[in-house]
């Protein structure tokens, strides 16, 4: 089934793309605008992940790491962003400074919507890393900071690049902030070919090549990924002694306040300004209620879905390293790169000829979510079933269990926190889909997320702003969880 | 040791399977609509057409069933859906997605007498749909930097070198598309070509839909923008004319500029309550429809006889627009080839 979710969009996109003929292919191909388009998203995804990487384990290593103040509410604050859907970001800072327009605007959203990717898992590989490493370090003369470019950067960097790679492979997929920006990137290309054209022939011969850009991607991030994973020795887990700022405290303090500011104080500004501006206000709570109810409804069970599915993926992938675990690994990454629209309509041309008595129901749906969103558990998955020591299994072979069971009765169990990170995550992140869930929700079926689209196309912020804002909450308390399961058992002690 | 404690486990794990497919197959159970209920596809906004379509449910006792979403994925979605489709009918915001339907053979063909509510102008040749609304391109400018002698009284105005960088549009908007569009069919493919590359050529500034270049021009920071009428209407209905420092031009004659184009409806192609689905037309095209359409929306009724109550709308037949055959926008992909080689895609 998890095999079934990843492919389902590919086999559409092939055959959508030769209907039209091996010529037609071709054609779509070869057009200047097709490699500049590439181009563009490339260059976009490279630099927006190179910014997170940056903001990430700089942010990361501040609040677990140093002696910031207030970095108890640094790491909450830093991990906010994420419940900010891109489109919203993007529609208040090209309302608050229009003349961002283009790679500057398009660049800025994404990375401070998109940087806690990175900050989470590196956050968390630095709560469980062995500081007798680096105290090691010290001792034998090294200066804390050839110590943190030796040694801890070493120990972070799994967890870092495949923070990278979910922000490269999200913002190859975006279209609301690149939309809003007027930064013509690849979706662009995708949606103006099914909005101007009514054509699906060109827009799926565009989402192939996307889908091998993610490939790429993927597969130079699991040789950047390299062997370095894993701890030397068990060691204790505790809390390593917080390194001193000195003199760097203030400018510390003033960038993650900045951050903070930009990537949520300017969206929350807004959405208080549209509240009191605007004369279409008086929502229906009702209305509101039963929006609100159907986002955690449908992400819920998205969210459940991706994990089940996920779980076979990940725990083939951490403990198994074959060529059939690497291109299941490998296949479920590619619907993170492609746009919902293409996603979701891959369903609608599937869904309604093999399952027409789940068409446009809640199941679908969640399906849909599980393509997209696939890779964001695996990774959760992957990483939590590494850490759990395999000697527990050996043990629990040896004293009879069957290879099925003590995956059941051991691994699974023991990385519960890495994979309820996981389903956070996409719990989150289904929150805030658009394109797919207007496409396959059940009629008359509201999300947060779909009344917020549906209020500012038609202009009436002062009415989309409490869909708005409640979409901000329902996103931001499985963050703040996801920052909680994530501290590890260390720190929670 | 470690505990391990299987029956405990098991118990967890199958607690856990069970609460995964529950809410599964509670959703399976829910029914799909019978021929009984008449299934809208709208790629009107339900803020919009919402009220209205509520009404229809009232007006002709039919149990309506109503599935939002922007115009061009609706069409995409009828198509990908085929015969199977569950629509019934098409309720769309513009012409082309309804062209592009009625091209494949997927709209039903109408009776003339739903037809003839409309005129001419505003229906398919063919009669596979009608128009419900109507919404005209208008010059939207800022007072403070644009005195009433100065203001364009064609297409070709604007390429005066005094709106240099001062004038915005929406690249990406169906409406701005359509009326490029409808350079062609007025001007010839030469002349269309002619007057986008002056226009590239004056540095025009793209926004991200009209409600932006509208935004714009109120604030000042540009001093035309190129919009549909209602925008202007609706903003003066959410802030308060008070608080709208932009006007509002209409071109007129049969320049470009002053192109009229409409919202429709078309009968989904083998759907299971054909009646139900031509009733619904028949109803959006009534006086009630109408008047609401005047009222909230703030566009142009079809039905000349029908006027706003509420927004200050110049009445259609005063509006001057080319004479044009609206199913000849549906060139839409030589028109996006051509902005593109002048490089105002």
């Amino acid at each position: 089934m998890a095999a079934a979710a990843a492919l389902a969009p590919l086999a559409y996109l092939v055959l959508r793309s030769f209907e039209g003929g091996v010529r037609r292919v071709g054609d779509v191909l070869w057009q200047e605008r097709t490699l500049a388009l590439a181009g563009r998203s490339l260059a976009l995804a490279g630099a927006v992940a190179a910014a997170c990487l940056v903001l990430g384990v700089l942010g990361a290593w501040l609040v677990v790491r140093s002696d910031l103040p207030g970095r108890r509410a640094a790491a909450v604050l830093l991990v906010l962003p994420l419940a900010v859907p891109s489109y919203v970001s993007g529609f208040t800072w090209i309302a608050q400074w229009p003349s961002l327009a283009g790679f500057p605007g398009a660049f800025g959203v994404l990375t401070l919507v998109s940087f806690p990717y990175v900050l989470l898992p590196v956050a968390a590989a630095l709560r469980s890393a062995d500081p007798a490493v680096e105290e090691v370090a010290r001792t034998l003369g090294k200066p804390a900071g050839r110590t943190f470019l030796l040694v801890t950067l070493r120990q972070i960097r799994p967890a870092a690049t495949a923070g990278a790679l979910l922000v490269a492979l999200y913002v190859l997929s975006d279209f609301g902030a690149v939309s809003l920006m007027r930064f013509e990137a690849f979706t662009m290309g995708i949606y103006t070919s099914y909005q101007a054209t009514f054509d699906r022939t060109p827009a799926a011969i565009l989402g192939c090549v996307l889908v091998v850009l993610a490939m790429a991607l993927t597969y130079g991030e699991r040789r950047a990924r390299g062997a370095a994973a894993g701890r030397a020795a068990r060691g204790a887990a505790r809390t390593p002694h917080p390194v001193p700022l000195g003199r760097a405290r203030i400018p510390a303090l003033a960038g993650v306040v900045t951050v903070v500011t930009l990537a949520l104080g300017v969206p929350v500004y807004s959405l208080l300004r549209w509240l009191l501006a605007g004369r279409s206000a008086g929502v229906d709570p009702a209305d509101l209620l039963s929006a609100t109810w159907g986002t955690v409804t449908v992400s819920g069970l998205g969210a459940l879905l991706t994990v089940a599915l996920a779980i076979p993926v990940g725990v083939l992938a951490a403990r198994h390293r074959g060529p059939v675990a690497r291109g299941v690994e490998l296949a479920s990454f590619a619907g993170h790169a492609l746009p919902g629209i293409t996603v979701g309509l891959a369903l609608v041309f599937f869904g309604i000829r093999v399952a027409p008595g789940l068409y446009q129901e809640v199941p679908m749906l969640a399906f849909a979510y599980a393509v997209l969103f696939l890779p964001l558990a695996v990774g959760a998955v992957r990483t939590a079933v590494a850490n759990a020591p395999p000697v527990l299994e050996d043990v629990a072979r040896s004293l009879g269990k069957g290879r099925a069971a003590t995956q059941l009765l051991v691994t699974l169990p023991l990385s519960a926190p890495g994979i309820l990170a996981g389903a956070a995550l996409v719990f989150l992140t289904c929150a805030k889909e658009l394109p797919a869930t207007l496409l396959l929700r059940p009629t008359g079926t509201d999300t947060l997320a779909t009344q917020l689209w549906s209020n500012t196309e038609i202009a009436a912020f002062a009415a989309a702003a409490p869909y708005a804002a409640v979409l901000l909450v329902v996103a931001a308390v499985p963050a703040l969880l996801l920052d909680q399961f994530l501290r590890g058992p260390a720190s929670r002690r | 040791m470690f505990p391990i404690r299987p029956r405990v486990r098991t118990g967890a794990v199958i607690a856990a399977i069970v609460a995964l497919t529950a809410p599964l197959a509670v959703a399976c159970g829910s029914g799909q609509a019978g021929p009984d209920t008449l299934v809208i596809y709208s790629g009107r906004h339900e803020g919009l057409v919402g009220g209205l379509l509520d009404r229809l449910g009232q007006a002709t006792g039919l149990d309506v069933e109503v599935r939002y979403g922007g115009s061009a994925e609706m069409a995409a979605q009828i198509l990908e859906e085929g015969a199977a489709t569950e629509a019934d009918l098409f309720f769309s915001q513009d012409a082309g997605a309804l062209g592009a339907l009625g091209e494949q053979g997927r709209l039903a063909t109408l009776p003339a007498r739903v037809l003839n509510r409309a005129p001419e102008k505003f229906r398919a040749a063919d009669g596979s749909w009608v128009a419900t609304s109507a919404r005209a391109r208008v010059v939207a400018y800022d007072p403070g930097q644009v005195r009433e002698e100065e203001l364009p009284e064609s297409a070709d105005d604007l390429l005066d070198p005094r709106w240099r960088g001062q004038i915005g549009y929406a690249p990406t908007n169906a409406s701005w598309q359509a009326s490029v569009t409808g350079f062609r069919v007025l001007r010839g493919e030469a002349g269309a070509r002619a007057w986008l590359t002056g226009f590239a050529g004056n540095q025009p500034q793209r926004y991200q839909n009209n409600l932006a270049v509208l935004d714009a021009v109120d604030q000042g920071q540009i001093a035309l923008g190129l919009i549909n009428h209602y925008y202007w209407h609706r903003k003066v209905a959410e802030v308060g004319e008070e608080n709208v420092n932009a006007r509002l031009h209409y071109v007129g004659g049969d320049d470009p500029l002053a192109l009229v184009n409409v919202a429709g409806a078309g009968v989904v192609e083998g759907n299971d309550s054909p009646d139900a689905a031509l009733k619904a037309v028949e109803f959006l095209l009534s006086e009630q429809a109408q008047r609401y359409f005047a009222d909230n929306t703030a566009e142009y009724p079809v039905n000349a006889d029908v006027t706003s109550a509420r927004h200050d709308l110049p009445p259609l037949t005063e509006v001057q627009s080319p004479d044009i055959d609206l199913s000849s926008l549906s060139s839409l992909q030589e028109t996006l080839a051509m902005l593109q080689e002048v490089g105002l895609s």
